[in-house]
């Protein structure tokens, strides 16, 4: 068996009274695609802002790469090897798209403020290699070519795209993504979950997303778990998760008889 | 020409930045050697520098960083004083005035950063309103404090003391900074071309700064916090970083101003003076570092520009002000500038796309 990338234990989170997550568990191993769904206001992304400590878990456990998570903030946990996409799209609009990838660098990145200032040879250096780096990986979903243009006058699907380019920039172990297709057209989305694939082949991490597209979700998930109220409602594998009565009630609609 | 088309646009940008600020300079040297430019308009070259050194200094904040800070002037404050008192200190030790000016530059631009690093620890803390009201608070507060401080040099050794003058100086001492009073017969050491070395060091701190990882954080934590945390920038850090460096250019142009004058008080360095500044950060375009520089040096000349108009001076400069701002944010305006803007960048896509 391969390595578990994350682990959750009892994970949950009390808003004024109202439990938005609860007993979340969930093991998600090294090449590995998992799958998060449920209805809207189940609890998904609320799931994701609790790995990456947007929001401080009010109870439970997290361990990535077997450490436990519990100390660290969400700048560290970007080091630690969590990156993530947003449902609702964050990128930094005024700078290039390349700049958005090279800032995911950052931490990677070693000259001082007094070296960038006086232009020294290890600025050029790195800043030449993170350049080079950021065109390759805006390769995987051929946008090389858009490099030096402002990320917020991309079109919707490649604002989309770029947002994961930039989770991979930080190097991560686990990479989070909340809703990848929303908004994408079926041909889109076709492309979209062949790359998912191949960027899980080519860097060897884990992936978990939420998606509302079944259809991707069961294209490329090997596990998927079922969330409605902040409970999970299923788990197992997307050809149990499709049979499985609770999932189709809560998230399909009620299945009608004829 | 072909080497500036092959760049990119940001550093095409720099380089027109800093050729302009390098022609104006030569331009004016010359005339004034040439005695071309009246005593009047000498006397405001030196401040124009320090304004603009402001200009700069307030949009790193503003524009780059993308919070508002009321109380720049603070800055300028500390700098100013530190860096006159300074160089009063040294008028006997070093008797060459570039070298003392010099000095009393770098100690008003630490003594700036340093007071700018205490107030961004809690000031950074807050966003938008809030910290824009609290750096007005700040703003306001160094300006009592210097306005209070007493400070003389006795055979050799400082003295200070703070609201009543107690230094009991001996017959020899000599007194420096006399609370409200401020500081007298400032030797005047100021120089054009100092003030032009000043903008040229603070555009390539800049430049270099924003075209690096720090500036791209910087900039990153401004169009998205959320974004930049969740990929380990630690905004705290690199937001005090350009807050420092924003102070200590405010410190420096303060040095520079200070020096300029035969006295200085501390009441100058007061609100009006911060939004002063902003004004020509936005009327020049927040994070366009040009824009500052011509803003800054033209509203300097325009009151005295406009003294034909004696009693009406300050309502026809407000007029300008008015018409200029509602010129450049006018929505067809806006489209002729983008227009072209646009058929330049196409023609230039047109003969790199031949090049290949």
């Amino acid at each position: 068996m391969s390595n578990v990338v994350l682990k959750c234990k009892d994970l949950g989170i009390v808003f004024g009274g109202l439990a938005a997550v609860n007993d979340f568990d969930i093991e998600v191993h090294e090449k590995e695609i998992a799958g998060l769904i449920g209805p809207n206001g189940a609890g998904k992304t609320t799931v994701f802002n609790l790995l990456t400590k947007v929001y401080e878990p009010t109870s439970g456990e997290i361990f990535l790469n077997g450490e436990s998570t519990a100390k660290k903030t969400t700048v560290q946990l970007s080091k630690a090897g969590i990156a993530r996409t947003f449902q609702n799209i964050r990128l930094f609009n005024r700078l290039t798209v390349a700049e958005n990838v090279m800032t995911a660098m950052n931490q990677s990145m070693r000259y001082s403020l007094f070296e960038a200032v006086l232009r020294l040879p290890r600025y050029w250096k790195e800043e030449k290699e993170a350049r080079a780096k950021a065109l390759e990986l805006l390769s995987i979903f051929d946008m090389q070519g858009m490099a030096d243009v402002s990320a917020g006058s991309l079109p919707y699907g490649a604002q989309r795209r770029l947002e994961i380019v930039r989770a991979l920039a930080t190097e991560p172990s686990l990479l989070l993504l909340d809703e990848p297709a929303a908004g994408m057209n079926p041909a889109e989305t076709a492309e979209l979950m062949e790359n998912i694939g191949r960027i899980r082949d080519r860097f060897g991490i884990a992936i978990l997303l939420i998606e509302h597209d079944m259809s991707l979700v069961m294209g490329i998930c090997d596990q998927i778990t079922g969330l409605n109220f902040g409970q999970v409602i299923a788990r197992g594998t997307p050809e149990q998760i499709q049979s499985n009565p609770v999932v189709i009630e809560a998230y399909l609609g009620k299945h009608k008889e004829g | 020409m072909n080497r500036l088309k092959g760049m990119n646009r940001t550093t095409r940008k720099n380089y027109i930045t800093y050729l302009v600020v390098i022609a104006a300079y030569v331009i004016l040297e010359v005339l004034m050697r040439g005695g071309g430019l009246k005593a009047a308009t000498k006397g405001m070259l030196v401040p124009i520098c320090a304004y603009i050194v402001m200009a700069l200094s307030l949009n790193l904040t503003v524009g780059i960083m993308g919070e508002l800070s009321l109380g720049h002037a603070g800055f300028m404050s500390v700098g100013a004083f530190c860096g006159t008192a300074t160089t009063m200190c040294l008028v006997n030790a070093i008797p060459s005035g570039g070298l003392r000016l010099c000095l009393g530059i770098i100690v008003g631009t630490i003594a700036a950063a340093l007071v700018g690093f205490l107030i961004g620890i809690p000031v950074l803390r807050l966003r938008g309103d809030y910290l824009a009201i609290v750096t007005l608070a700040f703003g306001e507060i160094i300006k009592s404090i210097v306005g209070n401080v007493y400070m003389g040099v006795d055979g050799g050794r400082l003295k200070f003391s703070m609201f009543t003058n107690e230094l009991n100086l001996s017959p020899n001492g000599r007194i420096i900074i006399e609370g409200a009073m401020g500081i007298r017969s400032i030797p005047r050491i100021a120089t054009f071309t100092a003030g032009f070395i000043l903008i040229m060091i603070s555009l390539i701190v800049i430049f270099h700064m924003v075209g690096s990882r720090a500036g791209r954080a910087i900039m990153a934590i401004r169009d998205n916090y959320i974004a930049a945390e969740s990929i380990g920038i630690p905004a705290f850090k690199y937001k005090i970083t350009a807050f420092t460096i924003s102070a200590a250019m405010a410190g420096a142009a303060g040095a520079l101003f200070g020096n300029n004058y035969s006295s200085l008080i501390a009441s100058k360095f007061n609100i009006d003076t911060s939004i002063l500044v902003l004004v020509f950060v936005v009327l020049g375009g927040q994070g366009n570092m040009l824009g500052s520089i011509i803003a800054a040096a033209a509203l300097t000349i325009l009151p005295e520009a406009l003294r034909g108009f004696a009693d009406y001076r300050m309502l026809m400069y407000a007029i300008i002000l008015i018409a200029v701002m509602l010129v450049s944010n006018n929505a067809k305006v806006k489209d002729i500038l983008k227009n072209l803007a646009e058929k330049r960048a196409a023609k230039a896509m047109k003969g790199g796309a031949a090049h290949e």
